[in-house]
């Protein structure tokens, strides 16, 4: 009954602001009626548009460039100089990055797991449920460790970690991961050789639509 | 306001008290919200005055699912909605590092790697740009995940699919932005990067740009709301949202993707063949009944079976509807205009006869592809797959009338 009557409500105001307007509009079309069909004739087609405005924007400086340009790419372009070691990592990780993902990275919900290689590399991900991903498990490249981290942790300060301390992390992680062992010192060079075991796992994007589901 | 005018409407505002004999109108401030549910007839007292913003009806009260942390979802009421437009305020939420402010004076979009001219645009260089309005879904790949890996039979068309919201964006083509830099041709992708916390980046094949990609600043005819990105995002038409980057900050031209954390670690589909499917972009056709649906208990009788089709593929071409469990299927009604990725209603009126029933939907795009069975979906991604599920969804009316989530059908 409700619905009704809204809409009866509904239909009543639309009918009186269309009234309305007829009322207002009806004299104003009437005189205009001749000038406007020799208008829409006369129109002038709209003008043709440059590839470039040339006038919106400006050039970026290089210091604009240097702040913002802060990703790391799978070929280690972006790597700054620094270097980082277990055992500095291993406080890093302490005293920054534990109270979020637990005193071994095993993640705390919805925190997610960062270490742990089982099962080992059988990558059982889509057929079984029952395995999280880490990144020993799973990540492709270890290039993103470094990414990711420099971006967007540790999550209460985001950028605060300067090249030294997320190396160290990324060789703290990746041993943890049974990656490399703990004496490896990372660097740019170290970091964009590493072959993580997930790596030949990623394969592209085969659905196209059409019949047939994939 | 004019002081002239305040006075004029006070006046008329005391006059409508006095003649409907009120004491509480008077005590109305100017402006104010009507307080609640009103206690008589409407029609025998004034209503209230107009307001600054409207307020929805003390009756209807849609609410999103905020989970109280800075990077979980908020699902979209979806059952609430009619038609196809979202309203701004019940739009779906993910966030990587909580909701950016940023003050639109000091917004930049930096543009800049394999280009002629690395350029610096503000907000209103890029609303100089010749815009376009469009309207598109944009769906969280995750979304579905509910239903699949975590199915109970409570869950309602909100928990399942609420990642997915539809409206008019408005902005301007990256074509057009990219023109203005000069593309390099060894440009094959490009990558996205928000200026958020997360400074989330995503790499997208440089093809997308020259095809439908928009950085919009608008949606459904008001600035972007700061959860969806103001004062300015990108977005990929039929692409998971997660790529269509929020509070977007930089565009760099470049020749091979990045692999960031979210096109690896994340957003990417493990398979049961032991591989994991990456730049899984597009949202596969899909749909869901939004009514009837958990919780809900209906009557005999005639009921609109109505829900919501969508395809990253291009539009809609048929929805299916099932009262059977899937062994016959009715084409729907579907409401025009049917977009091209975007939101489609879909209708189909059935008389319950107080017999169980599953209801079911299967949207058709115009590339051809169906909704694949739960069955056949499962067998091709397996029960460990992390996004894109776009199964068909069950909803099972018992013979007491109350619809619940089909789980495992």
């Amino acid at each position: 009954m409700m619905t009704t009557s809204r809409a009866i409500i509904l239909a009543g105001g639309v009918a009186l602001l269309a009234a309305a307007s007829c009322q207002r509009d009806t004299p104003t079309q009437r005189a205009s009626a001749g000038q406007l069909e020799s208008a829409v004739v006369d129109a002038r087609p709209a003008p043709a548009l440059p590839t470039r405005f040339g006038t919106f924007g400006r050039r970026a400086t290089p210091a604009e460039i240097r702040a913002w340009n802060i990703d790391v790419n799978a070929s280690g372009v972006g790597l700054p100089p620094g270097r980082g070691t277990y055992a500095r990592g291993a406080t890093l990780f302490a005293a920054q990055c534990a109270v979020c993902h637990g005193a071994h990275g095993e993640g705390i919900p919805p925190i997610p797991r960062l270490i742990g290689r089982e099962p080992r590399d059988s990558f059982p991900f889509g057929r079984d449920a029952k395995y999280v991903k880490t990144i020993g498990n799973y990540w492709p490249y270890a290039t993103t460790v470094y990414d990711y981290i420099n971006r967007a942790m540790p999550f209460p300060a985001p950028g605060s970690l300067r090249p030294d301390d997320v190396y160290s992390l990324a060789a703290f992680l990746l041993a943890e991961n049974e990656v490399i062992d703990r004496h490896t010192v990372i660097d740019a060079r170290a970091l964009r050789n590493i072959r993580m075991p997930a790596r030949d796992r990623f394969v592209v994007d085969n659905r196209s639509g059409g019949r047939g589901f994939r | 306001m004019s002081d002239e005018t305040r006075v004029t409407r006070r006046a008329l505002l005391a006059g409508a008290a006095l003649t409907a004999g009120g004491v509480l109108l008077e005590r109305l401030p100017l402006g104010a919200t009507p307080p609640g549910p009103p206690a008589g007839d409407p029609s025998l007292v004034p209503g209230g005055a107009t307001t600054a913003t409207s307020a929805r009806s003390p009756f209807e009260t849609p609410a999103r699912t905020p989970a109280g942390i800075l990077t979980g979802p908020a699902y979209s009421p979806i059952h609430e909605f009619t038609g196809t437009i979202t309203p701004n305020d019940l739009v779906f939420e993910r966030h990587h590092g909580g909701v950016a402010m940023i003050d639109p004076k000091q917004y930049k979009l930096l543009v800049h790697g394999l280009v002629d001219r690395s350029m610096v645009f503000t907000l209103d260089d890029l609303k100089r740009f010749p815009s376009v309005s469009r309207v598109h879904f944009i769906e969280c790949s995750g979304n579905g995940r509910n239903g699949y890996r975590d199915a109970k039979p409570e869950l309602t068309p909100q928990m399942i699919d609420g990642l997915t919201s539809n409206g008019e964006w408005t902005g301007v083509p990256l074509s057009t932005v990219l023109r203005e830099v000069g593309v390099r041709r060894s440009a094959t992708w490009f990558l996205a990067e928000g200026g958020d916390a997360a400074k989330l980046s995503r790499s997208i094949p440089i093809e997308k740009a020259w095809d439908d990609a928009l950085l919009v600043y608008a949606f459904n005819g008001e600035p972007l709301r700061p959860a969806n990105g103001y004062p300015m995002r990108l977005l990929l038409p039929g692409f998971e949202a997660n790529t269509c980057v929020k509070w977007l900050r930089r565009i760099k031209l470049v020749d091979q993707p990045n692999m960031s954390r979210d096109e690896t670690a994340k957003y990417t589909d493990p398979l049961p063949d032991g591989t994991a499917r990456q730049f899984s972009f597009v949202m596969d056709a899909k749909s869901i009944i939004t009514r009837p649906a958990a919780p809900s208990r209906i009557e005999r009788g005639w009921h609109e079976i109505s829900g919501l089709a969508w395809s990253g593929r291009g539009k809609i071409a048929r929805v299916d509807v099932s009262t059977n469990g899937g062994k016959q299927w009715t084409e729907a009604q579907l409401q025009e205009p049917i977009l091209w990725k975007a939101h489609t209603r879909f209708r189909l009126m059935w008389e319950w006869d107080g017999r169980s029933a599953t209801l079911m939907s299967r949207a058709i795009d115009e590339t051809g592809y169906v909704q694949p069975t739960l069955a056949v979906f499962e067998s091709g991604r397996g029960p460990g797959t992390d996004f894109h599920f776009n199964h068909i969804r069950s909803w099972i009316v018992k013979p007491d009338g109350v619809v619940q989530y089909g789980v495992g059908l």
